[in-house]
């Protein structure tokens, strides 16, 4: 007979084996998914996994998809620790590419080493500026920064199509919704020739050194884990509440409005209307399987890049709808979280001895 | 200018029509949240209920599996969620929104093959009574049997949850679990009651969009309609009637908007579509501020997981 015990504390080691059993189980229901839709699972399997990643452009296009998604998640992590609900990174993504690409059309035809430092900034503040609405919202006004969040996702898209058909858009593009290209001065550089990868990837690995430094090493960190854990015992210890609460959030804003900017100096290099294919949102399920810790992010964004890749693969070559892609998102979020069970409970066998 | 009084009824009656959905939804959450539990997933049931609706009328022909094919699929869907939330006490909020990815990747790949084709028409009752009173006729007469059932929803809804035993055994569980559980209610069943219900209802919602409002299946169709239910349920405070009132202005935002776009106002017809979100926020601002209100009309243990020790 098998019997479900609590564990007297969280299993420490079970924390960071249990996103790699999701990863399994999702890969597991994957297969059972293609096989029942009438293609050879592990052929599936391989096409959406294994081809897209097997060459050095392939590599590089995981780096350039796990870029933005490791920067979100790791702003989200801020948020998330400290009970924070902050589910509307796309808008504050996608804010943060309009201030951003106005920045850049203003030096359109311009040079200058200075242009592309004032652009990235611009895109940081563009993201903290949308972030601070549900902050400020939730902090005085008491509304629910959830709701508050989405809701803006779907203004700040229909800002930015308004932008990019509108006054935006390119005088010379034939009425297409676009806008002019940057000058080249206003462009992340290329990492290698030929390749798309680009410069952003430092933005994102510093932000994964500057989040474990205020995680593990200062005051703030310590406040946001204790909030995480209980907002009561938090009040108690005289934390001040709201500041936290908008500084996390305005972090976090930074970090998708810096995502936003990586797109649109690197790859696009213009506005156009579909600057994120919802990266913000799936940077929420890479913060949860990378355990909000800053490592465990970068691993959780290369695993979860691979179902972008991986889904266009499995589209062209085996006509496998693309959006699998999302399913499997979906499912490694549930498995995760089906997982966290054996974090507080075990199973014990008992009959065998007597 | 001579305007039709019946074409003023037409307008109202399309503004109904619009707010069926949001009712159809934010009353099948609100008993959810009323057991304590926040399913976030709204968005994406109803979307798996307009596929499901629309596949099946497409495939079997026949109007009434479809209808409550829609409705199964958004009680099996939700039944993941609550197997999570609730046998393995997963965290509501992640657990919602990974029902909502999940939700819109699956309708996306099974209506694939449903993209252009067209859709059926459905039943109107008493379509021949419409032009016998004037204003009222196109307002309460000419409707499918969803909608009638969408305005008869929220006094349902009410009625359950004030009168009847079970609507008090839902209420205790949210607002105190474990006074219940010491009364011998078994909350984890009543929790999952009421999530499935929930999904039933988001199932309904969504094949009301494809069927019906406009039947045809297209890609996110849904179009944040969950979110805004969900938003439904805190502008209520959880009061079933209230959810009418709120799907109301939120129709009436809808259809003015096309109306305002027909007639040639000059705003940029993108701020026209943005407007139910930018005053879904205005709204939840002006109920939220009093904390005070909120505290004591939101069910005590929304969000909690429940864990009864054996």
């Amino acid at each position: 007979m098998i019997k479900i015990v609590k564990r007297d504390q969280p299993s420490r080691a079970i924390f960071f084996l249990t996103p790699i059993l999701a990863i399994f189980l999702t890969l597991v229901a994957g297969g059972l998914i293609f096989y029942i839709l009438g293609f050879k699972p592990f052929e599936a399997l391989k096409f959406f996994f294994i081809v897209p990643i097997a060459d050095k452009y392939g590599f590089s296009e995981l780096l350039l998809k796990a870029t933005p998604l490791c920067l979100i998640a790791i702003g989200l992590s801020f948020c998330f620790k400290s009970n924070n609900w902050n589910i509307g990174a796309e808008g504050q993504l996608t804010f943060g590419a309009i201030v951003s690409g106005g920045v850049a059309l203003l030096f359109y035809e311009q040079e200058g080493f200075y242009i592309l430092p004032i652009v990235i900034l611009a895109g940081a503040i563009g993201g903290m500026l949308y972030a601070s609405i549900p902050a400020i919202l939730k902090t005085y006004f008491n509304t629910n920064e959830i709701l508050v969040s989405l809701m803006l996702v779907y203004v700040s898209k229909l800002i930015l199509d308004y932008l990019v058909v509108g006054p935006w858009s390119n005088p010379e593009g034939f009425n297409f919704p676009e806008t002019r290209q940057f000058s080249d001065s206003a462009r992340l550089p290329l990492l290698f020739e030929g390749l798309r990868i680009h410069a952003g990837i430092f933005l994102a690995l510093a932000s994964v050194v500057i989040s474990w430094f205020v995680f593990y090493k200062t005051y703030l960190g310590f406040q946001m884990k204790v909030s995480g854990f209980s907002l009561k015992t938090a009040k108690y210890a005289g934390y001040k509440g709201k500041k936290m609460i908008i500084l996390v959030f305005l972090i976090s804003g930074a970090c998708a409005g810096l995502a936003g900017v990586g797109e649109i100096t690197g790859p696009i290099g213009q506005l156009h209307r579909e600057v994120s294919p919802d990266y913000g949102f799936t940077a929420i399920i890479v913060a949860f399987l990378g355990r909000l810790h800053p490592v465990g992010i970068i691993f959780a964004s290369l695993v979860v890049a691979i179902t972008y890749l991986g889904a266009e693969t499995a589209q062209i070559f085996m006509q496998i709808p693309k959006y699998t892609g999302q399913v499997f998102q979906g499912m490694i979020l549930f498995f995760l979280l089906a997982s966290d069970y054996l974090l507080f409970f075990k199973f014990k066998f008992i009959g065998s001895k007597k | 200018m001579i305007i039709d009084i019946n074409f003023i009824g037409l307008i109202i009656a399309s503004i109904m029509a619009s707010a069926v959905p949001l009712i159809l939804a934010s009353c099948g959450e609100l008993i959810t949240e009323r057991s304590g539990v926040l399913n976030l997933g709204v968005e994406g049931m109803m979307i798996i209920g307009a596929i499901s609706g629309f596949a099946l009328m497409t495939v079997t022909g026949s109007l009434i599996i479809a209808v409550f094919g829609a409705m199964l699929a958004g009680v099996l869907i939700s039944t993941i969620f609550a197997f999570l939330t609730q046998t393995l006490i997963t965290n509501h909020v992640a657990t919602g929104l990974a029902l909502t990815i999940f939700g819109i990747g699956i309708s996306a790949m099974i209506g694939k093959n449903f993209v252009g084709i067209p859709g059926k028409e459905f039943p109107v009752l008493f379509e021949s009574l419409k032009d016998t009173i004037p204003l009222l006729g196109p307002i309460l007469f000419g409707h499918s049997i969803v909608f009638y059932f969408a305005f008869a929803l929220p006094f349902i809804t009410s009625y359950f949850l004030k009168k009847t035993k079970i609507g008090l055994i839902v209420r205790a569980v949210g607002d105190s679990p474990e006074s219940a559980s010491n009364q011998g209610i078994n909350v984890r069943l009543v929790r999952y009651a009421c999530i499935l219900y929930g999904g039933s209802m988001s199932g309904l919602a969504g094949a009301y969009l494809s069927m019906i409002y406009t039947p045809q299946w297209i890609e996110n169709m849904t179009g944040g309609r969950g979110w805004i239910a969900l938003a439904l349920v805190v502008f209520s405070t959880w009061n079933p009637i209230k959810i009418l009132i709120g799907a109301m202005i939120f129709g009436g935002l809808t259809i003015i908007q096309f109306h305002m776009q027909a007639i040639g106002v000059r705003i940029p017809v993108q701020f026209l579509t943005a407007l139910p979100y930018i005053v879904t926020i205005v709204v939840l601002v002006v109920i939220s501020r009093d904390s005070r209100k909120i505290r004591l009309s939101t069910p005590s243990s929304l969000g909690k997981s429940f864990h009864k020790d054996n």
